[in-house]
């Protein structure tokens, strides 16, 4: 009779995760499209890329974790997940725009970011919700971003606190973004997530200046030298052509008026 | 999230290192999959069977693409067998059926692995 008891619990577990895993995981794309260009976004580098994970990347390959602890009091990990998800946007540091689909984050989900490198260099990319659950959701980059490899939001509680986390699994996309990477970019990305956790906890905690905790791994030091072509991918550079063809194409609209 | 659930057991093939993996793999997972990954010692290759997956979140996802890492480094081929026409898609998806090998059987990942 227990034997039979721990086969149903057992089953029944089963099929909590086969329901999960249906819902959280995006179905398989070969190519991203978006829907819907939001206003003041620039679909530049999304449409038509495939995605690209560490393993497509050309660079070493980092695992960076940020960590924000705050009071369970204040919030649950499945609440502030939840409002993480929803809101997104808001929290991300200024001089950057994610433009997010309406209903928040779900999984298949396409949006654009328009970003501000070094130099005010300004980039349009974009990333794919990969999975997303009541705990954690992960977006995915395309081929050009920055880097190739997938981020990873969630929260969990231990003991008295529930601690938000960001962690970053990712090789630089080429070797100009690697290069990138080297010369300040490890640091503003580093700055970029320390802000968006400490946005995240004055949601909650607005009395305090957040602690960031950030650990930063090398797992592969090795590049993947056969990996440069992904240059011709490069947002970088084909944000910078666009930005270059202003003025042409500012004229061409005045001569067709 | 830092649940770990997952059961792995090492069973030598010849020359390869098959890690019986059962339960949810999530980021929790690391200790006992490379833990297993430790036991494999000096197999030529890692076979994973995935018949025994109940779950397997983005986390889990991401320990495989650094067990990838440890394996290349020391000249290991890395594969899967017993996926789920799922999970199959989620290696898809990521991309991660690029570099970790997928058989429908362990005998046809052996086979590969030069192991039979």
């Amino acid at each position: 009779m227990a034997e039979l008891d721990d086969r149903t619990v057992e089953n029944v577990e089963e099929q909590k995760a086969a329901a999960r895993d249906a819902t959280s995981w995006a179905k398989t794309v070969s190519r991203l499209s978006v829907s819907e260009v939001p206003e003041g976004a620039l679909n530049l580098n999304v449409t038509g890329k495939r995605l690209a994970g560490p393993v497509q990347g050309f660079g070493k390959m980092w695992q960076k974790t940020y960590q924000s602890h705050l009071s369970r009091e204040s919030v649950s990990a499945v609440d502030l997940v939840a409002t993480w998800k929803q809101r997104f946007p808001d929290f991300w540091p200024e001089g950057n725009r994610f433009y997010g689909p309406l209903t928040g984050i779900a999984p298949g989900e396409v949006a654009l970011l328009n970003m501000t490198l070094p130099g005010r260099m300004k980039l349009s990319t974009g990333v794919m919700v990969l999975y997303a659950d009541e705990e954690s959701f992960t977006l995915m980059t395309p081929q050009g971003h920055m880097f190739a490899g997938w981020i990873t939001f969630s929260a969990t509680e231990r003991d008295d606190e529930t601690i938000a986390q960001v962690q970053v699994l990712m090789r630089a996309s080429d070797p100009i973004f690697e290069m990138g990477l080297m010369l300040g970019g490890h640091r503003q990305e580093d700055q970029f997530w320390v802000h968006t956790l400490r946005n995240v906890a004055a949601q909650y905690e607005a009395a305090r200046d957040a602690d960031v905790d950030v650990q930063v791994v090398c797992v592969d030091k090795r590049r993947q030298w056969s990996r440069w072509t992904n240059v011709w991918h490069s947002s970088a550079i084909w944000s910078t052509v666009y930005m270059l063809g202003a003025p042409v194409r500012g004229l061409r609209g005045l001569i067709r008026r | 999230m830092t649940e770990t659930t997952a059961v792995c057991d090492v069973r030598r093939q010849g020359p390869a290192g098959v890690v019986d993996i059962r339960g949810n793999v999530t980021a929790g997972s690391e200790e006992v999959l490379m833990k297993a990954y430790d036991s494999a010692g000096d197999a030529t290759a890692i076979v994973l069977n995935f018949s025994d997956l109940s779950y397997m979140n983005s986390g889990g996802i991401g320990l495989l693409v650094t067990l990838l890492v440890r394996a290349n480094r020391h000249s290991q081929q890395l594969m899967a067998y017993g996926l789920s026409d799922h999970y199959r898609q989620i290696f898809e998806l990521t991309r991660l059926d690029e570099a970790v090998g997928i058989h429908d059987s362990e005998q046809a990942a052996l086979r590969a692995a030069g192991a039979v």
